[in-house]
Formats: C-alpha cells, structure tokens, sequence
C-alpha cells in the first residue's frame, strides 16, 4: 500500500515495519489478566501512585531500625520536648552539603516549660550509610548501622522529640511496622474467613446460607467501634504485650468478614448456574476444585480490590483502639499508641508536633482509598 | 403496608435476642469481674468486714449461676434472687463503680445520644442531598472537582483525629475550647435560652467531625446513582418534549436515584454510632461513649453491657425506620414479601 505509491490524501502514514506480535500480546486472548490489571491501573495516575507509595512503605517494614536515626526507646534527657528541627543546605550563603542547627534547651520558669534557642553559629551535618544509635535488628543482632545519623556530638530531632525525650521519627517508623502489619494479618484472616463462610453459604444455599446471612446481618447491626472496645477490654492484663497485638489482630480480623462475605456469596449464587460449572460437576469436580478452579477465579480480582479498601478500617481501629488506651500497649509502639500523648488539649497546644504521627495514618488511609478504587475499576480489564 | 411493617418487625426481634446474646458472653469474657476484683482488694489491706456484703451481692447478682442463667435473668425472663427483674421488666442492671442503678448513672446522657446521632443523619441529608446533586448535574465542573477532592479527605481523615485538630486550631485561632457540652458558666445553672443555646453551639463540631465522612460516602452513591439516571433515553425523551432541564432533572432521575439515599441510612449508623462514641471521648461530651470506656476499663460489666445493647438498639432501629422510609417511597420493597396472587 505504501511501497513507494504517494499517498493521495495528505495524512500521516508510519512506514515502520509492523509487529504483529506486539498488538497480539495485549489482547485478552494472550496476556495472563494480572498483566492487563497491571496496564489499566497504570493509567489511572492516583491509584498507581499510590500503590507504588504503599508498596514503597511496606517494603520498608523490615528495615525500620536502619531507616529510624534513632533506637526506639532513645531518651535525651538533655532534649525533652524539643521541636522539629529543619534541614538545611546552604550556611551563609555557602553550600555545606544537608545539616541542622544546633540547639539548646531553656528552661522558660515561667511557664515551666523548656524554650529551644538555636545557634545559627553551629552547624551539625547529617551523616549517612553511618553507624550511630546502637538497636537490636529484629530483636537479635546488635548492630548499629543507620540510613542517616546526626552529627557525631549533635542531635538530629526532624519531627522533634516527645515527653520522655525520644526521637518522635524514629518512634514513627517503629509505629509503621506495627500498624501497617495487623492491617496486613487482620485482612489475611478476615479474607480467609470470608472465602469460607460466603462459599458455603452461596455454593450449598438452602440451611447454611440463611445461617450465614443471619449471621452476616447480626454482625453487620452492632456498631463495630464499642464492640471492638469490649473484646480488647476483653484481652487478659497479664498478657505479654505481643499477646495483645496478635489478640488484637485477631479480633480486627474476626470481625470485619461479613461485607467481604456477602460479595462471595452473592457471586458464587449466580456463577454455580453457569454452564461452565455444570459442565465441570458432570465431568467429576467436588465442591473444592469447582469453587476453588472453576469459579472463585472469576472474580478474585474484584475480591481483592475490595480487601484492599477494608484494610484502612483495620489500620484506624488498631489506631482508635491504642488511642483510647484499651488496644497495643507499651513498649509495642503503633501510631496509635504514639497518639495517646496527644490526648492531653494542654500537651498538644504547647508542644503541637506530637500530634505529627497522624500524617502517616492519613496519609496511609488515602493512598489504601485511591489505590483501592483504582484497582476495583481495573479489576475486570476485559470491559 | 402495615403487613410490610409486621414483617419487619418481626425481623428485628431474632436479631435482638442474637446480639443481646452476643453481648453478654463479651461483656463476660474477662477473666474475673469487678466484685472479685474487689474482694483481692479488700483482702490486701487486711478487710474482712465488707467480705460479707460482697458475698451477700454475688448471690443477689447471680454470680454463682450457671451462665445461661445469668443472662436469664439479665434479659428478664428467668426469676433472679428478686423474681423477674431484667430488661423486660424495666431493670437496666447496676453498676459497680458508682454503686447506683445503671439508669441513674446514665440519666441524660442517652438522650444526648440520641439527638447527636439524629442531628448527624440530618446533616448528612442536608449537606449531602444538594451537593450530590450539584456534582452530578454540572459533572466535571469545577465544583465537582472540588467536592469529590473534599470528599476523599472526609472519607480518610478519621473522625478522632479530626476532632482533635479542631480541638488544636479552635485553641489557637479563637482561644475557645470547644469541647465538653456547654460553656462552663452554664454547667450548674438552670435551663435558659443561652444554655440552650451554647449547647448547640457545642454540638455543631462534633455534629460535622461524625457525619462528614458518612456524607462523602453518600455523595459519592447519590452522583454516581444519578449519572447513571441522566443518561437514559427517557430523560432525552422528557427534554424533547420541552421540560427545562432543571423540572426533568427533579421530576424523574432525582426520584430514580432517591432509594439508596434512604437505604444507605441503614448502612451509615453503625459507623455514625461508633464515631459518636469515640468523638465523644475526645471531645469531652457527656453521652455514652465517655462512660463505656470507663466501665470497659473497670470491669463495671452490667453498665458496659446495656451501653452496648443500647448502641446495637439505636442501630437495629435505625436500620429498620429506613427500611420502612424505603418502603413507604417504594411500593415494589413494599410489596414484594407478598406471596404473588
């Protein structure tokens, strides 16, 4: 067509060879489904954003006490309630590479409270790849080794320092691990249970699902807030506090099923009438490998897509939980237990950094929204 | 429609019973209970004279029954240690701590309750019935944009955490405190117009801090609803027959998308009821969720206990006046529980 011949009508023709194999492989026929998931929430900007940020976070989790400048339990008597401080690159107009300002605590006996003067006079640059505050890496090996340390005789406070002088980053980035991972463990058992439960009841139908559904409904009626209350009130004082943070999980878990239940079941009722399923059950598949081969992949996507959006709930119940001081207890430190310093109006109007451990949780929350949507439009790529 | 509402009903008492059921065997999961608690007490400082009294109680409350019975017996339809004496008789139980009536303990604090979350599902119909309207008649407009942006952050932000920045900023712009129920100067004095009035003032925060997460949600179902309603071949029929836009709009895609706005109510007021407990603890106001806490905390289990039956009842309410709301709008709900004639 457009071997040499002109092109009678003045518009754009590629003279590229044609790659048949390209076209082909984005076709539904050709590409494995996770592929085309993975392309239609590319072009949704928010969500994919925010899953790269959530995916950046969670990889982070094992490695909090090289990220975090600080141990957790760090105190510096020397700098109670000492306020954020900012990073700099440029002293007096010269290039001297990130650092911070010293400074100093007051005590201000007026209002009984230390003032923070800082010294522009003397800079403290920050170290990296460096070995600073000594920890325990996952409990086990001493080490200490760190992302980015302060000066060897300065401090370094980015989001500033609480009650008991402890680095408030630091002390955040221990939080993310505990906070992060129940929202992780809570949907894993919540989806397990959701799978079962919602399986049977829309496979069997008959006893089992209005069993279910009664059930679903019960749980679904109670205001999941006070009951969450009572069953970590529940929780035995005498446990150790890795107790508490696995009962915890489990309670998170065991109660945030039904929604996730419903959808199962209201999928399988209408799939197992399928032609594809009878076909299935004639040539010999139990109730296992039909659910489990033949229809659950018909819709795990959109399964996991709204697993994805029930995850920030579990975050903020953990959170609202430790806050109001019947969740994870110290020394397990979760935003939410960062959060119950907060609580004090006098506390937070003076010293207003310590509420800063509620960015994460919004932030967090958001992304686990944006990323949520995305993936529940992407999920059914053939449309 | 009255056979509607029988029917209805009598769904609501199985549920009841179900979670009445449920709460007792939370409330009694603890390890111990408060008269335990505080004989250990009592025996560490050397006491043995209050022993008696606290052996008279555990028999006056049934502490050594069988389970089952217990909740017989809290429920009202087993005799306890003074006849029949639960719920169905009027009882509300007694509480521990403040060794008074649980009744007497909570007094006014479930009305307050009661009308905050009833001033929350209001709100939400007030803010989110015109907004959702708007973003969906002017799609992609700038306010569109606006709202549905406002309505993710509404829909992250939890409740507590907002009200604590409130409480944060409302210190530090206008130096007020805004939390508690009332102005201080009001707290002992007799009911007046400026009492009524500053408690109103109070309510108006918590009032937001609860409902605007539930009204993001309900604007996001009303636009989405509505889009779908405006794009069907009736409306273009509707404006080519020469209605101005503006009647179409109200007089059939408005009534279409109508049905989730009342039935989402259902859906909302667990949610509400839980922000309102714990906003409540925040703030500072006198309703139930300051006084579950406490009870939580010390074991006061007959007062923990109606708390939580009295959140399930304001719930399982709600629920079923929605559900009767939906089908007083919608004669297909209400007629489709009748055997086909």
């Amino acid at each position: 067509m457009n071997d040499g011949a002109p092109d009678p009508l003045p518009h754009f023709v590629s003279h590229a060879p044609y790659d048949t194999g390209r076209d082909i492989s984005l076709t539904a026929s050709a590409a494995p489904q996770w592929r085309l998931v993975l392309q239609k929430l590319r072009r949704r900007r928010m969500a994919y954003v925010s899953g790269l940020f959530l995916l950046l976070v969670y990889a982070s989790l094992p490695f909090s006490e090289i990220i975090a400048p600080y141990a957790l339990e760090d105190r510096n008597a020397d700098y109670l309630f000492a306020p954020p401080q900012a990073v700099h690159l440029f002293h007096e107009g010269e290039f001297a590479g990130p650092f911070v300002y010293a400074y100093k605590g007051v005590a201000n006996l007026n209002l009984f409270r230390w003032d923070y003067v800082i010294d522009h006079n003397r800079i403290q640059p920050l170290r990296f790849f460096c070995s600073g505050a000594e920890y325990e890496f996952w409990g086990r090996w001493k080490a200490d080794f760190h992302l980015v340390c302060p000066d060897r005789n300065g401090v370094l406070h980015l989001l500033g320092t609480d009650r008991l002088g402890r680095d408030m980053l630091s002390r955040v980035i221990y939080g993310t691990r505990i906070s992060l991972s129940i929202g992780l463990i809570g949907i894993s058992i919540s989806f397990v249970l959701a799978l079962l439960i919602g399986g049977m009841a829309g496979y069997f139908g008959g006893l089992i699902d209005s069993l279910a559904l009664r059930l679903i409904e019960i749980i679904r009626a109670m205001p999941e807030l006070p009951l969450w209350m009572a069953l970590s009130a529940a929780l035995p004082v005498n446990w150790s506090p890795l107790a508490v943070y696995a009962g915890l999980t489990a309670i998170l878990g065991l109660l945030d099923w039904p929604g996730l239940a419903r959808a199962v079941r209201a999928k399988l009722m209408v799939l197992r009438e399928e032609d594809f399923a009878t076909a299935a059950i004639l040539m010999g598949a139990g109730p296992g490998r039909l659910i489990g081969r033949h229809l659950l992949p018909n819709f795990m996507s959109h399964l996991i897509a709204s697993a994805t959006l029930s995850i920030p709930s579990m975050i903020l119940g953990e959170t609202a939980l430790s806050f109001l001081g019947l969740g994870l207890r110290p020394p397990v430190t979760s935003w939410g237990v960062l959060l119950v310093e907060a609580q004090n109006i006098a506390a937070i109007s003076s010293y207003p950094w310590i509420m800063l451990p509620m960015a994460p949780v919004i932030l967090v929350v958001l992304a686990f929204n944006f990323f949520g949507d995305g993936l529940r439009d992407a999920a059914d790529p053939y449309r | 429609m009255g056979r509607y509402f029988l029917h209805r009903m009598s769904l609501m008492a199985p549920t009841l019973i179900a979670i009445s059921a449920l709460i007792f065997l939370v409330i009694q999961l603890p390890p111990g209970d408060y008269l335990s608690n505080q004989v250990a007490e009592l025996r560490a400082q050397g006491e043995e004279a209050n022993l008696d009294k606290i052996a008279f109680m555990r028999s006056e409350f049934g502490f050594d029954r069988p389970l089952i019975e217990r909740y017989g017996v809290w429920i009202g339809v087993w005799p306890g240690a003074n006849g029949f004496s639960g719920f169905l008789q009027g009882n509300w139980g007694w509480s521990f701590e403040y060794n008074k009536p649980v009744r007497e303990v909570l007094g006014d604090s479930l009305a307050l309750t009661v009308l905050l979350n009833f001033a929350t599902v209001l709100v939400i119909y007030l803010i989110a019935f015109p907004i959702g309207i708007l973003s969906a008649a002017w799609q992609y407009s700038l306010a569109d944009y606006g709202f549905t942006f406002l309505g993710y952050i509404g829909l992250a932000t939890p409740n507590f955490l907002l009200s604590l920045i409130l409480l944060y900023y409302a210190n530090l712009w206008f130096g007020l405190s805004i939390g508690g129920l009332m102005a201080p100067e009001y707290i002992d004095a007799a009911w007046s117009w400026g009492k009524a009035r500053s408690v109103l003032e109070h309510l108006v925060i918590p009032v937001l801090v609860i409902g605007g997460g539930g009204a993001a949600a309900m604007i996001r179902r009303l636009r989405a609803n509505l889009l779908d309603e405006l794009q069907k071949p009736y409306v273009t029929t509707a404006l080519a027959k020469g209605l101005t836009p503006f009647r179409v709009l109200l007089k059939y895609p408005l009534r279409m998308a109508l049905n989730p706005f009342i039935a989402d109510i259902g859906d909302l007021l667990p949610q509400m009821v839980s922000g309102s407990v714990i906003v409540s603890v925040v703030l500072n106001l006198p309703t139930i969720g300051p006084v579950l806490l406490q009870a939580l905390r010390s074991q006061d289990h007959y007062l923990a206990g109606f708390i939580l039956l009295f959140a399930a009842l304001l719930t399982v309410i709600g629920m079923a006046v929605s559900d009767l709301l939906l089908a007083l709008l919608d004669p297909r709900i209400r007629l489709s529980g009748r055997p086909a004639a």
